[in-house]
């Protein structure tokens, strides 16, 4: 007799696995969307863990840098500070023989034709550019000395705002913001709408059409004036913009869940879920929605974006975060203001920005794929 | 049969391998065979045995990681590795080809008259005004009632088999050599499966073409095949005339798959056995129409006062075509939709009891479903599935005395306990319909109503879970519903059964006396129509 009359039938010998993990199986293989993945990471190291290795906070003006562009070099470089050094040294009436500038510090030697006063350092203190000028060696018969000092240089690598401050530390910031905004929002609007759409699909009848006309309803308001009315209500607060965004952007995922639903309710496990006498709640929960999951994640990946961009938009509006605090959205916006006086204010947080939204357009098209595979 | 004809389909040594994430599958490993001239040619395997994909291998139409070597000449033209324009000249006009789904193989959105031109105008040319006088002959043909009418009938419009007919009609526009025929009658009522059956037998007397019939149906090709080539994994078992196949199987899985015919019978209950369940003129009413702010427009009546009478142990066979309300009965009779009427289990009057009040009674009566791919929840592992009645019913118990319960369940339905750290998409359909018979049993019912339990599965795994069913009917004690349309199942599992359409029941009675004997008109059609192996 053959095996296939020998039940149990051996099982399958490969390693158990769960959807999900075939899903991860096949979201690996796809190498744009690892890609992705790996340059969100990226952004995401930049923005939190950044801010511990620069040395300039956010809001930190440097009045003698207002607007530089970007460089990788030092400021002041090294012929402004051979400048100053030098007319340090015509008004201190010595003359400069060498001048080094090594890190943080400098060396100067000086000569002049008699004994020089150890106090010419204060000479050089004077200038902006150097601090705690000290003599270190003394020739000639005082007739030469070396000095040693503090020289303050800082890099500016995307250059300064036209406040002065550092645009690296910025668009950290701004990536902080943007990216908590983006997905705590993004969450807020997956909880109501995963909860509302499957508890309005399940339930369906007289429950499920009040429920979506009351969707329609807010489908009908206009965003901006919602979002006026609860800033106004509110008052502004960070805290706001993700409740606003999510407020808004739960709608659409109430009637995709609303819509996976409809359809698993139709399927035998529901009704076997029924048959055994769960509650409607405990179907909800055990039964409809983790089998949402697949399109909810796909769609979360193109919300996140929508959720930045909607957030940039509030920044411009002025009803989003407020300065010193700053989101790309908000960068972006006033480095279009400035776009031809000082353009690295735009182009830096728009590639911070583009990497970001087409990275998580990867992700989404990956997830996509793994997650609903119409080969199988 | 008479002396060989000509061959006019040559396949040697054809391969077909899918490329997958755990390295490539052989799922036609290498087979031989021909197709003569005017001959039916029955293609028969269960559920993986390669017998579609060798056809779609030879048509062009795998999936896009399928592949397929080797050589099949028609009529002396190597039909693999064509490029697709010289393939087209053949497939669709010389070779052409009807599927299973007559549901889903037309297009919904233009009309069938339309549709059976395109294979015309493409391959001979015309317009589509010139094709329609070939369109309506097709139809009368076809035996589609008042074919001037129809032509412009949208698919939605017509029923299942006249769909199935729609597609016979596209695939014989062209007057084909060969008509690939892949489990064409599977989707459809027995009676209508004859009549379909017969309609291809007459046709291709008519046009003396070739019909490759593909098929898991031993019946079927009893019935109408002259030769049968018997698959299974991909190669080729056994071939033969179809009389020497059936009367002298030589290969042991042939032997088995003909063994596979449900067999034996259930001796009726004593009539002193306690009435379990007892429905009086049960109805269901389906409201059609309605929204918030209009009326409901109607309604319609799934099921006419239907009354059955269920006693400890005994199995009743629920018979009858789709759409004659057989399944919203069963569920009627468990509460699960609104029904009126008056239903007493154990007796307990328990009509009009809301999900609240059932809740107690649902581990009492249990529910096993047709589709064992749909009835399991794919995101919970096996363990989960089966422990889920425990969880509502008996709260009480720790996790792991719920996991020693389904390690019990799990061997009572004879599958590995290693299987409840699984999901469901591992498994094959006849262990995932041992895991919805487990989910049902582990809550250890009285009442079990079985909804097509077997009708998705492969005959010699039916034969199986039909035996699973009888031994734990016969360990607890349980009482059957068994609803099927399938009357071999029935005669083999029920010892009493009630036939039913349009919701009425037509005929009821022991089964015996019912399969001996049948009264009724409609009980004969149906008993006629059923095809059997054995």
């Amino acid at each position: 007799m053959s095996d296939l009359a020998q039940m149990p039938a051996v099982l399958p010998e490969a390693a158990s696995r769960s959807l999900f993990q075939l899903a991860a199986m096949r979201f690996r293989r796809n190498r744009a969307a690892m890609a992705g993945s790996v340059a969100l990471v990226l952004v995401a190291l930049f923005s939190f863990l950044g801010p511990l290795f620069i040395s300039h906070s956010y809001d930190q003006v440097f009045p003698s840098y207002v607007s530089v562009p970007p460089s990788l070099e030092p400021r002041p470089g090294a012929d402004s500070l051979q400048g100053a050094i030098s007319s340090a040294a015509t008004r201190a009436r010595v003359t400069l023989q060498a001048f080094e500038v090594e890190g943080q510090t400098f060396i100067a030697t000086f000569t002049s034709d008699a004994a020089i006063d150890p106090r010419t350092t204060r000479y050089i203190d004077r200038a902006n550019e150097f601090d705690d000028t000290k003599v270190t060696e003394t020739r000639d018969d005082g007739r030469t000395i070396v000095v040693e000092g503090r020289v303050s240089r800082e890099y500016f690598l995307f250059g300064t705002d036209s406040n002065g401050r550092d645009l690296v530390a910025r668009v950290m910031l701004g990536g902080q913001i943007s990216l908590a905004v983006g997905l705590l929002a993004s969450l807020v609007s997956l909880g109501i709408g995963v909860l509302y759409g499957a508890t309005s699909g399940y339930l369906g009848g007289r429950v499920d059409n009040i429920m979506m006309r009351f969707v329609e309803i807010l489908y009908s308001l206009p965003f901006v004036f919602l979002v006026v009315v609860l800033v106004v209500f509110f008052g502004r607060s960070f805290i706001l913009i993700f409740l606003v965004i999510g407020a808004v952007e739960w709608l659409d995922m109430a009637r995709i869940v609303r819509g996976q639903t409809l359809a698993l309710k139709r399927r035998e496990f529901v009704a076997a879920a029924q048959a055994l006498g769960l509650t409607d709640w405990q179907i909800i929960r055990r039964h409809v929605v983790p089998n949402t999951i697949g399109p909810v994640v796909v769609f979360v990946t193109v919300v996140v974006p929508k959720v930045i961009l909607l957030e940039s938009f509030l920044s411009f509006l002025g009803l989003g975060v407020q300065a010193p605090l700053t989101s790309w959205g908000a960068l972006i916006s006033e480095g279009a203001n400035n776009i031809q006086s000082a353009p690295w204010l735009l182009i830096f947080p728009a590639i911070f920005f583009v990497l970001t939204l087409f990275s998580l357009n990867f992700v989404g098209d990956g997830l996509r794929d793994a997650l609903d595979p119409r080969d199988r | 049969m008479p002396e060989p004809k000509d061959i006019i389909l040559d396949v040697r040594d054809l391969k077909v391998t899918f490329d997958t994430p755990d390295g490539p599958v052989e799922a036609v490993k290498g087979i031989d065979l021909d197709v003569r001239a005017g001959e039916t040619l029955a293609v028969v395997g269960e559920s993986g045995s390669g017998k579609s994909q060798t056809m779609m291998g030879i048509m062009g139409l795998l999936a896009a990681n399928g592949r397929v070597t080797g050589r099949a000449a028609y009529r002396g033209q190597d039909l693999i590795g064509l490029p697709i324009k010289a393939l087209n000249a053949v497939r669709g006009a010389k070779i052409t080809m009807i599927f299973q789904e007559p549901m889903s193989s037309l297009d919904p959105l233009y009309t069938i008259g339309r549709q059976i031109c395109e294979p015309i105008v493409h391959h001979r040319g015309g317009s589509f005004r010139q094709a329609r006088t070939r369109v309506l002959e097709l139809l009368e043909l076809v035996g589609i009632p008042d074919p001037k009418r129809r032509i412009d009938s949208y698919p939605h419009e017509l029923s299942g088999g006249q769909r199935q007919r729609v597609m016979i009609a596209m695939a014989l526009a062209n007057d084909p050599d060969i008509l690939i025929a892949d489990e064409p009658t599977t989707a459809l009522d027995v009676t209508i499966q004859a009549q379909i059956l017969d309609l291809l037998q007459s046709l291709q007397t008519r046009f003396g073409m070739a019909v490759v019939l593909i098929t898991h149906d031993l019946g079927v090709v009893r019935h109408v095949a002259d030769r049968v080539v018997v698959m299974r994994r991909g190669e080729v078992v056994e071939q033969g005339l179809t009389t020497d196949i059936f009367e002298r199987p030589q290969a042991d899985y042939t032997k088995m798959l003909l063994d596979a015919e449900p067999r034996g019978e259930k001796p009726p209950v004593p009539t002193s056995a306690p009435i379990l369940l007892d429905g009086q003129s049960v109805s269901v009413d389906y409201a059609t129409g309605g929204g918030l702010f209009y009326k409901r427009s109607g309604t319609f009546r799934a099921v006419d006062k239907v009354s059955i009478r269920l006693r400890q142990g005994q199995t009743i066979g629920v018979v009858g075509e789709s759409g004659s309300g057989k399944s919203t009965l069963g569920r009627a009779l468990l509460q699960l939709v609104p029904a009126s009427g008056v239903i007493r289990f154990d007796g307990q009057d328990i009509s009009g009891f809301d999900r609240k009040a059932m809740r107690p009674l649902r581990r009492e009566m249990q529910l096993v479903f047709q589709d064992p791919f749909g009835s399991l929840s794919p995101r919970q592992t096996v363990g989960e599935i089966i422990t889920e009645g425990l969880y509502v019913h008996e709260p009480e118990l720790s996790r792991a005395d719920r996991d020693k319960r389904a390690i019990e369940a799990l061997k009572e339905v004879g599958l590995d306990p290693q299987a409840r750290n699984r999901y469901p998409h591992e498994f094959s359909g006849g262990q995932r319909q041992r895991i919805a018979i487990a989910r049902a049993m582990i809550l250890k019912p009285r009442l079990v109503i079985l909804d097509e339990p077997t009708s998705a599965l492969d005959r010699s795994v039916q034969g199986q879970v039909i035996d699973l069913l009888r031994s734990l009917q016969d360990a607890h004690g349980l009482s059957y519903v068994f609803i099927s349309h399938d009357l071999a199942v029935i005669k083999a599992m029920a010892d009493y059964v009630i036939v039913m359409k349009d919701g009425v029941i037509v005929e009821e009675g022991e089964t015996e006396t019912l399969f001996a004997a049948p009264r009724q008109a409609y009980t004969q059609t149906l008993l006629s129509a059923a095809y059997t192996a054995v």
